[in-house]
């Protein structure tokens, strides 16, 4: 099922990844990353490196504290450790995504869910997120070395007031989807191996559709997530000058 | 605040097989070894201590995890019985001694990029945790370079989340004489920023020094 709001603008690519896959792609400024959650069931793990100095990569505390949130929705931009706006926030139909949860291993794999090989089970065999990020970054001559805390799509983690951390098992649902615009060429790599901490006894991890299309143009002044605080406008100015673009007012 | 736990050390600095005085916004990297502990003593208050703990044995393979940590212990700050995990899922260092009760995991450091997004584009020749971690590095031996500055503890820092998902940086709940001490359970390299932070109250805007112990 999918209840996304449909895009009047060009869309360049469309694809389907179930759930346990890896992907990634360098996508360009200009251009947004639509990622739906089909059966409501979905965890996206996400990470951002800058594909001409990789060692700039997104950067969890920079972002949280930056904007003074734990979770992600509109509006917030996910930082780089340079100080710069990778990509943005522009939609969002959950209102919060995880930034603290991080992967799962393959001990915890095995532990939660037992052991379910590849010998017996083909491609239905059981993957962390830990594999599928390390194998999808291997082949931008990245590793673990550059596996940092990521981003959980469609996952929700609260706090109670002692700092206990919760999963939220019905956070997300069928057709819920974020938008992503590049601010700079971002290279994404993602997976959608289940949350670590999710308490789903089974391991039934979701699919999700990956949609690109080309941005509005982006009108600093006015824009949503530019000005949705004011640390977004000197990440933006920053980006502005990695991109050779005029500065702005 | 339940979760604070403050618990007293009974270990006398006079026994300390090590003393040092780190100079407000100095680094400082030493090697503890496995059944040593280590305290950091804030000796004039509100110091926030960025650090990051390496595996001696494979500094640039093992590294502190936050996200490990505080999955494993299903609570975002540390305090006494926190046990730093490792990105590889293995214990480094058990807290077991805390005076101060609650320290932040979640904020990792400042640099000149970031204080420029957080505060003014025009603060990004001011000093920075970061910087020191470089330079520390840097003049080491381990083979540590930037890809290996993961995100960090804050002792003594407090950096409350909301239930509603925001993240809240409050006037340091710490004070002179406060310290917080850990047992290492592997060989592990302490990196340390004694941070130089003047744009907002984590040093109280009033950088002072810390003192590093360790004890056999």
């Amino acid at each position: 099922m999918n209840t996304s709001p449909e895009l009047n603008t060009p869309i360049v690519h469309r694809d389907t990844l179930p759930g346990a896959r890896y992907w990634s792609l360098v996508v360009k400024r200009g251009f947004c990353l639509r990622l739906v959650d089909r059966d409501g069931r979905a965890n996206v793990s996400t990470l951002l490196y800058n594909p001409i100095n990789p060692l700039e990569r997104y950067n969890a505390p920079d972002t949280l504290k930056g904007q003074h949130t734990s979770k992600l929705t509109r509006g917030n931009m996910l930082y780089s450790d340079m100080g710069r706006v990778m990509m943005s926030i522009v939609d969002d139909s959950l209102g919060w995504h995880d930034t603290i949860g991080g992967i799962s291993d393959a001990a915890m794999v095995r532990e939660k869910y037992g052991e379910h090989g590849y010998q017996q089970y083909g491609n239905d065999f059981y993957r962390s997120g830990r594999e599928l990020f390390l194998i999808e970054l291997e082949k931008w001559n990245l590793g673990r070395r550059d596996l940092v805390p990521n981003l959980n799509f469609f996952s929700k983690v609260h706090a109670d007031a002692d700092g206990t951390l919760m999963f939220d098992p019905e956070h997300s649902q069928p057709g819920a989807h974020i938008d992503l615009r590049a601010e700079m060429d971002t290279l994404v790599v993602l997976n959608t191996a289940p949350h670590p901490m999710d308490a789903d006894p089974e391991y039934r991890p979701g699919e999700i559709d990956l949609v690109i299309y080309r941005s509005e143009p982006v009108v600093p002044a006015y824009d949503y997530c530019v000005n949705f605080r004011p640390e977004n406008a000197r990440a933006y100015a920053n980006t502005a000058i990695h991109n050779c673009q005029e500065a702005y007012s | 605040m339940s979760s604070q736990t403050l618990v007293e050390s009974r270990l006398d600095p006079a026994n300390a097989v090590y003393r040092e005085v780190v100079p407000a916004g100095s680094p400082w990297m030493h090697e503890v070894k496995k059944g040593q502990t280590f305290r950091i003593l804030d000796l004039e208050g509100n110091q926030a201590a960025d650090t990051i703990f390496y595996s001696l044995e494979r500094p640039t393979e093992e590294h502190y995890s936050a996200v490990d940590t505080i999955r494993a212990q299903g609570n975002a700050y540390l305090t006494t019985g926190s046990v730093l995990m490792s990105n590889e899922g293995n214990p480094m260092l058990t807290i077991t001694a805390d005076t101060c009760g609650r320290h932040d995991t979640l904020g990792g450091a400042c640099s000149a990029e970031s204080n420029q997004v957080r505060y003014a584009l025009d603060k990004k020749p001011m000093h920075n945790c970061r910087d020191s971690f470089l330079t520390a590095i840097a003049e080491s031996h381990y083979g540590l370079t930037k890809r290996d500055i993961v995100p960090n503890i804050n002792f003594f820092m407090n950096v409350p989340l909301t239930a509603e998902g925001g993240l809240t940086f409050e006037d340091g709940i710490s004070d002179a004489g406060k310290y917080v001490e850990m047992r290492a359970e592997m060989d592990v390299i302490a990196l340390v920023s004694n941070c130089p932070q003047l744009n907002n109250p984590c040093n109280a805007y009033n950088p002072t020094p810390v003192e590093m112990l360790v004890w056999d």
